[in-house]
């Protein structure tokens, strides 16, 4: 069962497509690219669409999704923990 | 999926283009004649009034997209004939002069020195021999390459980059070769990737073309914001859905585009285009002003990818709305015309879900009514530059 997919090698973040994952869950995720599974433990309780942290991130730090810059880290998020609004920001406008 | 000798039933039109649905509109000129339009829906069976809110004081850009708009919509191949009621006789014959060079049969009516009962009585005959004539129009075979598709997505959210969007993206790589005519717009949404699109540009002349209205809207963009656009763009239901950020969004939206088609040239809002191809619209990101200036420009089915779940439709263009959230294809099924959301599970190739919205493309050309079309969606809105006079 797949919890949670990557787009690609080197994405900082994943999305979790299933419902329901809760803190201290742990979780397959598909990198959808290169056909590959990794494994991660849910640090938060994330809705189905939210994405997970796949490494600690120290806020300046850029994140990466589909191999591009998606934002500026605002606030601490360790490894597995829920990456959204509270934690992220556009680097535009 | 072999396309090369794929055909359609359409309804060939005297210019030459090919419709999927048979339509007689009753089109206002502008907000007074909403009610005669209307009253003339009520009398004639098959005859549908497009209601607006505009038209009135408006000038040049912002009028010529009004009348370009409202003719483009005349025009479409999926209608068969077209009554415009305006309350002035002469902006109600340029919209009449304007359809009728597709050759299509178009008659209009000013309200003034009439009154609406007068008015409602000659249009009613009029759109009822429109639609007595239109309804032995019989369906043709046609190739695939008459067939002109537009894309705009709505609501999204995360699965919408990872499965919704690329089944689009998928489905156009496969009909591009085709010399399908095919759109997709949407300029803000593209910030954060449009160096990406700007990479796919067939030349320089269209990069430049692309570059310059992306940059203009930017600008529009730092001239009224007030901290930044994180209230509308993403929107709050794409937060809701787990987009963070613009440029995710974008990343995600120009998934829609393939890997493999070229953009061919730009058009500008509610534009024809002049050939086969990709083409990009100059045009807000807001679902229904995109939808209605693709029906505008001639395209004949949309392709509406969603996440979080948007029910729009148009009253002219068919809107199929696929989806990759699970979650939103289990709560609301009505809206869903192609499930993609095994594509998460890992049950659906990319490949297998490009061709399910193919096969349901020519399922809806030949005369399947989409979610939308038999929930009644309707929604028309007109693009509006700048405020009236």
């Amino acid at each position: 069962m797949i919890h949670f997919v990557v787009h690609e090698e080197g994405d900082g973040v994943g999305v979790v497509v299933v419902e329901g994952v809760k803190k201290g869950q742990d979780l397959v995720g598909w990198i959808m690219e290169d056909d590959k599974e990794i494994r991660m433990t849910a640090k938060s309780d994330i809705p189905i669409g939210h994405k997970l942290a796949l490494k600690d991130y120290k806020p300046g730090d850029t994140v990466i999704k589909y191999g591009v810059d998606i934002g500026k880290v605002v606030a601490p998020i360790a490894k597995g923990e829920h990456t959204h609004v509270q934690n992220l920001k556009t680097k535009r406008w | 999926m072999e396309l090369s000798k794929s055909t359609f039933w359409g309804y060939k039109r005297e210019n030459g283009r090919v419709g999927v649905r048979n339509h007689v509109i009753v089109l206002p000129v502008d907000d007074l004649s909403n009610a005669a339009a209307q009253a003339v829906e009520n009398n004639i069976k098959g005859a549908m009034a497009i209601p607006h809110p505009y038209g009135r004081l408006q000038f040049g850009a912002d009028l010529e997209l009004h009348f370009r708009t409202l003719i483009g919509t005349g025009s479409n191949p999926n209608v068969a004939a077209v009554v415009v009621i305006g309350i002035e006789d002469q902006w109600t014959q340029r919209v009449v002069e304007g359809i009728k060079k597709t050759g299509k049969p178009c008659v209009g009516f000013g309200i003034e020195l009439h009154g609406d009962h007068d008015t409602i009585h000659r249009a009613s005959k009029a759109a009822r021999e429109f639609v007595q004539w239109s309804s032995q129009l019989r369906r043709e075979e046609r190739p695939l390459k008459d067939l002109w598709v537009s894309t705009k997505c709505g609501e999204s959210d995360t699965t919408s980059g990872c499965g919704a969007n690329p089944t689009v993206g998928n489905a156009f790589d496969k009909l591009y070769p085709h010399g399908v005519t095919l759109v997709f717009g949407e300029t803000t949404e593209l910030t954060g990737g449009e160096h990406l699109v700007a990479a796919r540009c067939r030349n320089d002349e269209v990069r430049k073309k692309f570059q310059f209205v992306f940059d203009r809207y930017q600008q529009v963009i730092e001239r009224h914001k007030t901290s930044d656009l994180s209230d509308s763009q993403p929107t709050k239901g794409n937060i809701a859905g787990g987009l963070t950020t613009i440029e995710e969004k974008a990343l995600g939206n120009i998934q829609k585009i393939g890997r493999k088609c070229l953009v061919d040239g730009v058009l500008d809002k509610a534009e024809t285009p002049t050939g086969p191809g990709l083409w990009f619209m100059d045009s807000s990101s807001a679902a229904a002003e995109m939808v209605t200036l693709c029906a505008a420009a001639g395209y004949a089915v949309h392709f509406f990818p969603t996440g979080q779940g948007n029910v729009i439709g148009n009253p002219i263009l068919p809107v199929i709305k696929l989806c990759a959230n699970p979650r939103t294809v289990r709560t609301m099924s009505e809206h869903i015309d192609v499930d993609v959301s095994g594509l998460l599970r890992k049950e659906m190739s990319p490949d297998q879900a490009g061709d399910k919205l193919i096969e349901c493309m020519f399922r809806t050309a030949n005369g399947r009514l989409t979610a939308a079309e038999a929930l009644g969606h309707r929604e028309f809105v007109l693009t509006r530059l700048y405020e009236s006079a």
